[in-house]
């Protein structure tokens, strides 16, 4: 657009500043209540301004770092499994489904393409995990469920391998003597580096930020608990930090309001310092999942 | 020479069965590839479809899902007897449509902004910084709203209606303002997303458009009206009937966590997600349960057939078949 409307210019600058303050605004209230002391958030509560410093919940926290380390230790595994197989399988049906002369491409297709248009929702899915697999209360349920596909993803990969990686390259291959498996790891899979980046993102983050998997199949194994679970529990649980610090031997008061935020700062520093290096798949993964592939 | 005639008719047949079968055996590695993921999506995706008729069946757990007795729409009756059903299709329907209004109303306001503004650095820094709220789970972004809502320490009731002399709000439990906190809750972490799409089609407006337009005497608003908003028609019409498609889900996270579980809030919270939830988790009721998720599935199928039928006659690239 082409503008000298100087009014116009200043409230679209003026839109844009106030965005993003407003986005990053709540982390800074989070974090200097995480640090201000219970009797200053009793009188003037969470603060966007410094009253009375105080390091009391991080203190705090230090003294249960047993149970939030092991449940970081927990989302890590679950995220790094999670991602490895979604990846595996992701590049396991695109790469048979951007083949053109497969028989049956087009059966397969719909066979993937019918789950995005209709789901049994819930409850037939907790019950299918639950009651036939017998998911409960195991690291599978917080793996397995919903997130190890995407057919989304897939179709997305098999547009790019369509594009990006000629038949001519495969059908030389072939006729060097190169197997289906070779051409995949040794043809298809270099030339798709940036599209599996991608969607390894977009997985990463999915089971980073579940804790939908937690609630609704872990109810008495809570040691499974990757770290949104345990903020979830911290939050809706107010005596679950006690039993917690009961083990590790912590015996002053809980800085009950303060530790809320420092929890959701511990909880959000690791992602918020990662983003800037994997900002640009990010946005590549917006926008390239939105519309079909 | 009959014979001959004979073999020769028959050879090719066999030959050409033989490659047919040759053939077929080069594609089995690919089928193997395909097959762990078909499992997935029948353990993830096919038997819970199959699982939807347990909405016509009385329960059972001892007897087992397939011996339990069939009980036609007896678990249907809560939508002519309770009030429930009317409440959680109602909250759903409207939530959806005022988050796709309000929601592309924004994204495309922040997208022309993303273009007028020329400072290279502060666009930068902005585009990366509206997506922040986007990359979060709803746990913590509950955690956010309660700095901000908490009855006896949160920010609003602290530092602005009490120094203005009013009386702390009990934000979970009064109902009647949650259409609007979840609202905004809902556009600030969602907002950066969809205007990162549609800026991302601004960019690739051909510039000799606006060109033109200025030449003909076209000012700011003229411009917006007759190049922009035209060029963004098809990737408006496509995201909103993809959520239209959608209207019967909500974010389970959002309608469920965002406030803080309260039960006080139900009658401005509770959306279909959150009712099949409860309904099975913490009512034990599974025949009341999967009878609303039995409604929300067929509901949810018709309305994304339809929007991707509409879709798909509008733009046909954007359609998802």
């Amino acid at each position: 657009m082409i503008t000298k409307n100087l009014a116009f210019k200043i409230v679209m600058y003026a839109l844009l500043a106030f965005l993003v303050l407003a986005c990053v605004m709540p982390f800074w209230m989070l974090f200097v209540s995480s640090l201000t002391s219970e009797t200053a958030l009793a009188k003037s509560g969470y603060n966007f301004v410094f009253t009375e410093f105080s390091t009391a919940a991080y203190e705090y926290l230090w003294g249960v770092r047993g149970s939030i380390l092991r449940a970081y230790g927990m989302s890590v595994l679950i995220t790094a499994v999670g991602v490895s197989v979604n990846v595996v399988l992701t590049v396991l049906f695109a790469y048979p489904l951007s083949r053109q002369d497969l028989p049956g491409r087009r059966v397969i297709s719909f066979f993937l393409f019918f789950t995005m248009l209709f789901n049994g929702g819930f409850v037939p899915t907790y019950m299918v995990y639950t009651q036939v697999f017998h998911l409960k209360d195991s690291l599978a349920g917080l793996i397995i469920p919903y997130l190890l596909m995407n057919a989304f993803h897939i179709m997305m990969m098999r547009t790019y391998i369509t594009t990006n990686v000629p038949k001519e390259v495969n059908e030389a291959a072939k006729i060097d003597g190169a197997t289906e498996v070779q051409c995949l790891t040794r043809i298809v899979l270099p030339m798709s580096k940036p599209i599996i980046a991608t969607i390894a993102l977009m997985a990463l983050i999915a089971y980073w930020n579940n804790w939908t998997n937690g609630i609704y199949f872990i109810t008495t194994r809570t040691d499974l608990y990757g770290i949104q679970n345990y903020l979830t529990s911290v939050m809706n649980n107010a005596t679950f930090l006690q039993t917690h610090s009961m083990g590790s031997g912590v015996n002053f008061k809980i800085p009950n309001v303060s530790v809320r935020m420092a929890i959701a700062i511990i909880a959000v520093i690791p992602v918020l310092l990662m983003y800037p290096f994997f900002q640009k798949s990010f946005v590549k993964g917006i926008t390239l999942g939105s519309v079909k592939g | 020479m009959v014979r001959n005639a004979a073999s020769k008719a028959v050879a090719p047949t066999l030959t050409q069965r033989s490659r047919k079968s040759a053939r077929m055996r080069q594609f089995i590695p690919l089928y193997l590839m395909l097959l762990p993921g078909v499992i997935y999506l029948i353990i993830n995706n096919y038997l819970p479809m199959v699982g939807l008729l347990l909405a016509f069946k009385k329960v059972n757990y001892s007897l087992g899902f397939l011996a339990s007795p069939w009980v036609g729409l007896s678990n249907f009756t809560f939508v002519t007897k309770t009030q429930d059903a009317a409440l959680i299709f109602r909250n759903t329907i409207l939530y959806n449509i005022a988050f796709i209004i309000l929601g592309n109303l924004l994204a495309i306001t922040v997208a022309i902004a993303l273009e007028t503004v020329t400072h290279k650095m502060f666009r930068k820094v902005s585009q990366i910084v509206i997506l922040i709220p986007y990359l979060l789970s709803t746990i913590i972004i509950s955690y956010i709203v309660l700095g901000f809502l908490s009855h006896s320490n949160g920010f609003i009731n602290k530092s602005i209606i009490e120094p203005l002399g009013g009386k702390g709000i009990t934000w979970y439990n009064q109902p009647k303002y949650w259409p609007y906190i979840l609202t905004i809750v809902y556009l600030w972490m969602s907002f950066g997303y969809s205007s990162i799409l549609y800026y991302s089609t601004l960019i690739g407006i051909d510039k000799s458009l606006y060109e033109a337009a200025v030449m003909d005497g076209a000012g700011t608003w003229k411009q917006i009206l007759h190049v922009t908003l035209p060029c963004l028609k098809t990737t408006i019409i496509t995201l909103v009937l993809l959520a239209v498609g959608r209207i019967c889900y909500s974010d389970f996270g959002l309608f469920y966590q965002v406030p803080n579980r309260s039960g006080m809030l139900l009658s401005a919270t509770q959306t279909i997600d959150t009712y099949v939830y409860r309904s099975l988790l913490e009512l034990n009721d599974i025949g009341r349960s999967s009878a609303a998720g039995f409604l929300q599935s067929i509901l949810g199928f018709i309305c994304v057939f339809t929007a991707n039928m509409v879709v798909s006659k509008i733009d046909n690239e954007s359609a998802l078949f």
